[in-house]
């Protein structure tokens, strides 16, 4: 198993044209990802990639049976883009384009909330790296060839600090189920507990690896839920030491605004909550590995 | 994006915030004009800066004749004020905003914030306002905005009947809420502050100072805004490394980072902290990165006087480490390299990248491990 996507997805690219979705479309088709089609408004009709083109979500779902959706429309309408895919149907869209207003995302978030939690649309990102199901299906810019298949679920704001996690952990020999990259921006699609709660219902994943960092409330809320929800063993990671206050460190989200929003409060909480802390980003692999030999 | 107090009320004025008569002044003439067209007998002389505390640290002078404004303003105009926000190399003064003086009365906080654990605009105030509120967050009152349908009256009401005032105050505060709430709205902005918010003994509410941070994301829709920048403001370093789409900032250690990613780039940090370094800057080269942009990012790092070694970290992606690697090689032929160069690389066209460094013939150290090129970029100092 795996959660999000797997090799039976039926994947459309939402800003198929241009030269990223083209681009990351190719990949995740060389990755074994089941691209279907894709959207890009005024070019419907048209064939991309030997795929075809639709100018609506709506339009595309009807004529492929696509769920979910990798989204790069540029940053002024892409909330919108992540409307429409919600307003369609799809079942899931991970959202790479970097820089959304934030006052989008909080119209975005508020429409999303307005579907029933059974037809919501689960949004991953935006700014982020997206997912990889290892061996399976990849709707990110990652590479998949850092990734080895195994039992170790991992979610992370930053893309990087994930890519430096699979890697470790496969010099540990540990492998990954899927990794999902939730993204750097202060109001976010799914949160830290989201993914942890289907890495918790995923039989393949037996341990998870949370990759936070400075600002924001969501790393000490999935660590109060860790402690009273899961059965798996969690590491975890706070980027963010050395940043000063005030600053934003890159990612829009990553501004210390108040105390709890450092890294060693953050790291103090998941510490509280039970959840196993690496020290040092150059330990997140041997953390985990330890961690399972001393189950 | 932050803006200057004078620009945050002629925004706010458009919105119907009340806020004092007065304008900007660039010059003691210009400021001895703007006191005689406002006329009175008492003027604030107030010195603009993107940083708050500036009354205790002398930034806001009262004056009782156009004369003392001229002064006064003399005395601000190309000063640099340190406050206790600006860090101890404080900031330059280079306008004034002169403001007919207002009689003292009750002074309230109102925030306007983006609440990220409810995910939605939250208006906060205090009848605590002034300049100790930032320590004092008791009997801080709070409203929830809806972003399907706005600030409610009863909502800016409720909060003005909270914060313990009388009924026709009410609705003059409620009408600055509302007005405050709007520009925050419509011009995306993440932070709208007043403080004070002074009710007068004729209860009139009146905006003393203001101040406004803006979504830089969605600048590209306010070019009105986007022009309020003021550049003299900022760490000239970071503006150039914008300029060449890096993200920078600039930190007090000796060791300076080129990595790819804001967390790795946050962890790089932290390791050299764990190696007993102290970090120089922060910077994101961002992802598929030219050489020339790398090149880019290298010339800013050594053009920093007080970095004493580079460690470069590159965890590639969707970036390569071949043209990283070019364009390090790139840019030690061009300026030189006067001081040791830790580069770390993994991931897509690793052993290309590789080859590259070896084969430039220059004096860099190269590392697999994270932590052994941390440990590397500190050792070279001692």
């Amino acid at each position: 198993m795996s959660i999000l996507i797997d090799e039976t997805t039926k994947v459309l690219i939402q800003g198929f044209t241009g030269d990223k979705g083209t681009f990351h479309a190719q990949e995740a088709m060389r990755y074994g990802t089941k691209v279907v089609g894709g959207i890009t408004p005024g070019k419907g009709g048209m064939e991309h990639l030997g795929l075809p083109v639709f100018n609506t979500v709506r339009e595309a779902i009807r004529a492929t049976g696509a769920t979910a959706s990798m989204i790069f429309v540029p940053a002024p309408f892409c909330a919108d883009a992540v409307m429409e895919a919600a307003e369609a149907g799809l079942r899931l869209s991970v959202v790479i384009t970097e820089g959304i207003p934030v006052g989008d995302m909080v119209r975005a978030k508020r429409y999303l909330a307005s579907f029933p939690a059974a037809e919501r649309l689960c949004m991953i990102g935006p700014n982020c790296a997206g997912v990889i199901s290892v061996g399976k299906a990849m709707l990110g810019i990652m590479t998949g060839d850092i990734y080895t298949r195994g039992s170790i679920g991992i979610v992370a704001r930053s893309g990087t600090l994930g890519y430096e996690a699979a890697a470790q952990l496969a010099r540990h020999g540990l492998g990954v189920t899927t990794s999902a990259g939730i993204g750097g921006d202060p109001i976010i699609g799914s949160s830290f507990v989201e993914i942890l709660k289907q890495f918790e219902q995923d039989d393949e994943t037996e341990a998870v690896m949370m990759i936070g960092e400075i600002g924001g409330p969501q790393e000490a809320e999935a660590a109060r839920w860790v402690k009273e929800n899961s059965r798996k063993p969690v590491v975890g990671f706070i980027a963010g030491v050395t940043a000063p206050p005030g600053r934003r460190m890159g990612h829009a989200g990553a501004i210390i605004s108040d105390d709890a929003d450092t890294a060693a409060a953050k790291a103090q909480i998941l510490r509280n909550c039970g959840i196993t802390v690496a020290d040092s980003p150059a330990e997140l692999g041997s953390t985990m590995a330890n961690v399972l030999a001393n189950r | 994006m932050d803006i200057h107090e004078h620009q945050a009320k002629d925004l706010l004025r458009d919105f119907g915030v009340p806020v004092p008569n007065g304008a900007v002044a660039f010059t003691r003439g210009q400021a001895i004009e703007v006191a005689q067209e406002l006329g009175g007998e008492r003027w604030a002389v107030k010195a603009q800066i993107h940083a708050g505390a500036r009354g205790k640290a002398g930034g806001i002078k009262l004056c009782d004749s156009t004369e003392e404004v001229g002064v006064a303003a003399d005395a601000l105009l190309g000063s640099n004020l340190v406050t206790l926000q600006t860090g101890p190399a404080g900031k330059k003064v280079s306008r004034v905003l002169i403001e007919q003086a207002q009689p003292s009365g009750a002074e309230f906080y109102i925030g306007i914030i983006l609440d990220r654990a409810l995910e939605r605009i939250c208006v906060i105030g205090s009848a605590a306002g002034g300049t100790e509120v930032e320590s004092n967050t008791q009997g801080v009152i709070m409203e929830t905005v809806d972003p399907a349908v706005g600030i409610m009256s009863f909502q800016a009401n409720r909060l003005g009947f909270r914060l313990g005032l009388e009924p026709p105050v009410v609705r003059q505060v409620a009408r600055a809420i509302t007005g405050a709430y709007r520009a925050f709205r419509d011009l995306d902005a993440t932070l709208v502050e007043i403080n004070p918010l002074m009710v007068t003994a004729e209860a009139k509410a009146l905006a003393l100072d203001a101040k406004m941070s803006f979504d830089n994301n969605a600048l590209f829709r306010h070019p009105q805004i986007n022009k309020l920048t003021d550049v003299t403001q900022g760490d000239p370093r970071e503006a150039q490394a914008a300029q060449h789409g890096l993200s920078y900032i600039g930190l007090d250690g000796n060791i300076g980072c080129i990595v790819n990613g804001a967390g790795l780039a946050m962890a790089t940090m932290d390791l050299i902290k764990n190696a007993g370094g102290e970090p120089a800057n922060f910077l994101d080269i961002g992802g598929g990165a030219s050489p020339e942009r790398v090149a880019n990012a290298f010339r800013l790092i050594v053009s920093d006087t007080q970095v004493r070694a580079i460690l470069v970290n590159i965890f590639a992606g969707i970036n390569r480490c071949d043209w990283v690697a070019s364009g390090i090689v790139q840019a030690v032929k061009e300026v030189g390299l006067a001081v040791p160069l830790v580069v770390r690389l993994a991931g897509t066209n690793l052993a290309e990248g590789l080859r590259i460094l070896r084969e430039s013939g220059l004096p860099i150290k190269s590392c697999e491990d994270l932590s052994e090129a941390a440990e590397e970029a500190v050792k070279t100092l001692s």
